[in-house]
Formats: structure tokens, C-alpha cells, sequence
């Protein structure tokens, strides 16, 4: 129930109520989000999807920390050995 | 970047696991709060390949879990109603009640439907004006602002026959509820990084500096939990504590604000009954005054109802992280996924059957 997945925002529009929905694209498959929670996404950015909701907007340079990390720890692991 | 095959590289796994084992240097229990959390980690086998001085302990957060048993009775009492469509996401339809469960009233006849947002069941009532629609809007902070805006929109609709049953818990409470019990054993925790999306991380600073437990605010993909254990193992080898976010492609401080703004203009908090563990104050949401009329509870009498428990489940225990699912004397005997004696067994998010389906200590 609390699993959020990752989704590409293919369209932005308005519903009825002047609420925004999108479409969102996960893995190809596309579903119809509302994404009144996330007003500073763009087409072609991704989402975090959480039971019909986007709830963020991710950060593509903040998503390679981790990778960062791993990188800074194998040269680390390189000087300890030198 | 997709966001998500990134973070499964079993290559950058190992050198994560090889970091961590060269910096333990004795026993620590870090609990992951979250129950995606651990199907994640019990999945991707992160559990078996940490070295043994780190005990993970599985948390309450997982909202099949947690949601009352008496909470299921009335469940099914209004939905066994001719006049309602019961809606509800699909985990919460096989959660026995004492004497029944969702699926089995849909198959006695009772108009039971899965919906996957919330939108949904303010769709149909729509559609059905002849009809009552109840969604059962249980869940973390993570579903409250998905179902305040369906609250939202009915009420801006003026729907008359749309409901939800509401059950909303909070993670600070419950965290708190654990670091004080007398039979604590976790020294640290992995926040539920889609919580903290919500809500930010805010909340937890006062509980870090409380009972000096390092928080480290964590995603859901194995590089997350293993990069989210490795800081929690630094911290407790340094013997800092304090809030650090792992997660900081989705979540910030403050959180996501608007999320926020609906969710209070909808709900408010108050004491709520958890599962297996027990009333912990301030640890829900309920409507607010001005919105109680879409309360399902008051608008079908159903207040008054009570439940038993299966005296063999220890659902409780497991869920505060005091015993694990194999030590329970049901689990894969009497409780099974097909037929589960307690909730954790049920959902996907459930430590019992994370633990059953990935063939844990059997």
C-alpha cells in the first residue's frame, strides 16, 4: 500500500474541478495521476507515485549521491591499499 | 536515469555490504520501520548477507498490520450492506475480521471492489448516486493526502453517498512508542523514506535528540536500505545520533507542503488503536468536525462494534520488533498467506509473509 513507484510524466492537464492530473508512464505503461500535490513537475520528469498521487518530483542529480558514495569509498579503499 | 534499475546493481551491493563489515565493530539492532522496507530486504536477500553483528528488526509500518481488528468487523458489517459499494485497495480485502473478511462477503454476493487511488471510489459514487460508495481509507502518512483529497473533492462535489472509513496512523508516535518501551532493543532507525516525502523529517529530530537514536531517513531499493544501514551502523559506531536522509531524491526537510495543507485541512490528530500493539496517543488522523459527515462509522452505526483476536497470534509482538515471524508457534502451520490467522501474514508488506514467501528460518 505504501509502495511509491517511479513514473515519467508524459501529459499535464486539468480535471473538472481545476485539479491537475497527468499521465505518468511506468516501465511503458501509462496511468492517469493526479498531480496537484507536485505543481513544479515538468513533462519528462519523474515522479513518485503513491496510490494514484504524486507525491515528488525527483532530483536527477540528487538520485547519484549514492553512486557518489560508492565511488569515494573504492578510492578510498585504493589509497589504503597504495 | 529510470530511477530504479540503478539501484538495484548487485556489484555496488557488495562493495556496500564489504563497507559495512569493515566498519562494525560490535553488535547493533536497527529497525526498519517501513514493511516495503522489508519485503525489500528479506526479497533481496540484504538480511542474510549483512554481517551477524547487524540484527535487523522489522517495524510496524505496514498498514494492513496495524488497522484494528474491530476496524475490519465494521468493514464488513457495511459492506455486507445492499444499499453500499465497498471499495478499498486490494491487501486490505483478504485481512480476516473475527468472524469474516472483505473477499468472502464479495463472494456471499456484497458489492466489494478494488480501487487503486481513492479518485476512484469518489468516481463511482458519481456514477451510482443510487448508491452509498465507503472507501476504506487506511494507511500512513503516505495515503492521507490521497484520501483527504477525495474527501476534498466529494465534499466540492456535494456527494451525498460517498464515505470513508478511516484509519489513519503516524510513524513519530509509534517510534516513540517503541524507544520507550522497557523491552527495547533498537538502537536505531530507518525511516520510511515516502513517509518522510510527505511529511519531511522534522518530526524526528526532537525524538533523535530524546533517546540519542540515530534516524536515517531511507528509500526503498536495495542501494537505498544498504546505504541506509551503512549510515546507521557509522553513526552508532561513532556514537552520534541525529537525523540524516539517505533518500535525497525524494524527500526534503519540510516535506511536501501542499500534501501537508490538505491533509490538515481534512483530518486531525487523535488517539488510535494499533493492532497487536495497542492505543498509542496522538498516533492517527480522524475528519475533522467540519467533514464529518463523510465518516462511513457514524453514517452506518457501526461504532459500537467489537472484535476477538486469535489467541495464538503474536502479531503484537512482532510488529514492536520483540520476536521474528518463524518464533511464532502458527507461522506456516496453522497461519499461512492462505489462510492467515493474523494480518502480517497477509499483506505483502507483512514481516510474516515476507518471511514465509522468501522461506526464512523454516
Amino acid at each position: 500500500m505504501c509502495l511509491g513507484v517511479p513514473g515519467k510524466v508524459l501529459e499535464i492537464s486539468a480535471n473538472s474541478l481545476g485539479m491537475a492530473m497527468g499521465k505518468v508512464s511506468f516501465g511503458g505503461v501509462a496511468k492517469e495521476i493526479c498531480l496537484a500535490y507536485v505543481p513544479e513537475a515538468q513533462i519528462g520528469e519523474y515522479v513518485i507515485v503513491h496510490a494514484g498521487f504524486a507525491i515528488s518530483t525527483l532530483n536527477e542529480q540528487e538520485a547519484q549521491e549514492v553512486f557518489d558514495l560508492l565511488v569515494q569509498m573504492d578510492a578510498l579503499d585504493e589509497l589504503r591499499t597504495e | 536515469m529510470r530511477f530504479v534499475d540503478e539501484y538495484r546493481s548487485e556489484e555496488d551491493a557488495r562493495k556496500f555490504i564489504q563497507a559495512i563489515e569493515k566498519l562494525v565493530t560490535r553488535p547493533w539492532t536497527v529497525m526498519e520501520i517501513c514493511g516495503g522496507q522489508t519485503h525489500t530486504l528479506v526479497k533481496s536477500g540484504i538480511d542474510r548477507m549483512l554481517p551477524e553483528s547487524i540484527t535487523l528488526v522489522h517495524g510496524p509500518g505496514c498498514p494492513v498490520c496495524v488497522t484494528p481488528l474491530e476496524l475490519i468487523d465494521k468493514a464488513v458489517a457495511i459492506a455486507r450492506r445492499p444499499d453500499v459499494i465497498f471499495t478499498s485497495f486490494g491487501d486490505m480485502l483478504r485481512v480476516p475480521g473475527s468472524r469474516s473478511d472483505l473477499l468472502s462477503v464479495k463472494a456471499a454476493g456484497g458489492d466489494v471492489r478494488m480501487v487503486y487511488s481513492p479518485l476512484d471510489a469518489v468516481a463511482l459514487a458519481l456514477k451510482h448516486p443510487e448508491r452509498q460508495v465507503v472507501f476504506f481509507a487506511v494507511g500512513f502518512e503516505t495515503t492521507a493526502p490521497g484520501n483527504a483529497m477525495a474527501v476534498w473533492q466529494a465534499a466540492k462535489m456535494g456527494l451525498s453517498n460517498f464515505s470513508i472509513l478511516c484509519s489513519h496512523v503516524l510513524v513519530p508516535p509509534a517510534m516513540e512508542a517503541i524507544l520507550g518501551s522497557p523491552d527495547n532493543q533498537v538502537q536505531s532507525f530507518l525511516a520510511a523514506g515516502h513517509v518522510c516525502t510527505v511529511m519531511g523529517y522534522r518530526e524526528y529530530e526532537p525524538i533523535t535528540e530524546k533517546y540519542r537514536a540515530p534516524i536515517i531517513v531511507t528509500g526503498f531499493e536495495p542501494l537505498d536500505l544498504l546505504q541506509g544501514i551503512f549510515m546507521a551502523a557509522a553513526a552508532l559506531e561513532e556514537g552520534r545520533w541525529g537525523v540524516e536522509n539517505q533518500y535525497v531524491r525524494s524527500v526534503s526537510r519540510d516535506g511536501n507542503v501542499p500534501a501537508q495543507r490538505q491533509v490538515a485541512q481534512i483530518f486531525e490528530v487523535s488517539d488510535r488503536q494499533w493492532r497487536g500493539v495497542g492505543m498509542i496517543p496522538k498516533s492517527g488522523y480522524r475528519l475533522r468536525q467540519e467533514y464529518a459527515s463523510f465518516d462511513a462509522e457514524h453514517r452506518f452505526g457501526v461504532e459500537a462494534v467489537t472484535a476477538i483476536e486469535s489467541p495464538l497470534c503474536i502479531a503484537g509482538q512482532i510488529l514492536q520488533g520483540l520476536k521474528k515471524p518463524h518464533q511464532c508457534s502458527a507461522f506456516g502451520s496453522v497461519c499461512t498467506p492462505e489462510h492467515p490467522l493474523g494480518a502480517p501474514m497477509v499483506s505483502s508488506e507483512g514481516a510474516c509473509a515476507a518471511y514465509y514467501n522468501y522461506a526464512r528460518a523454516m
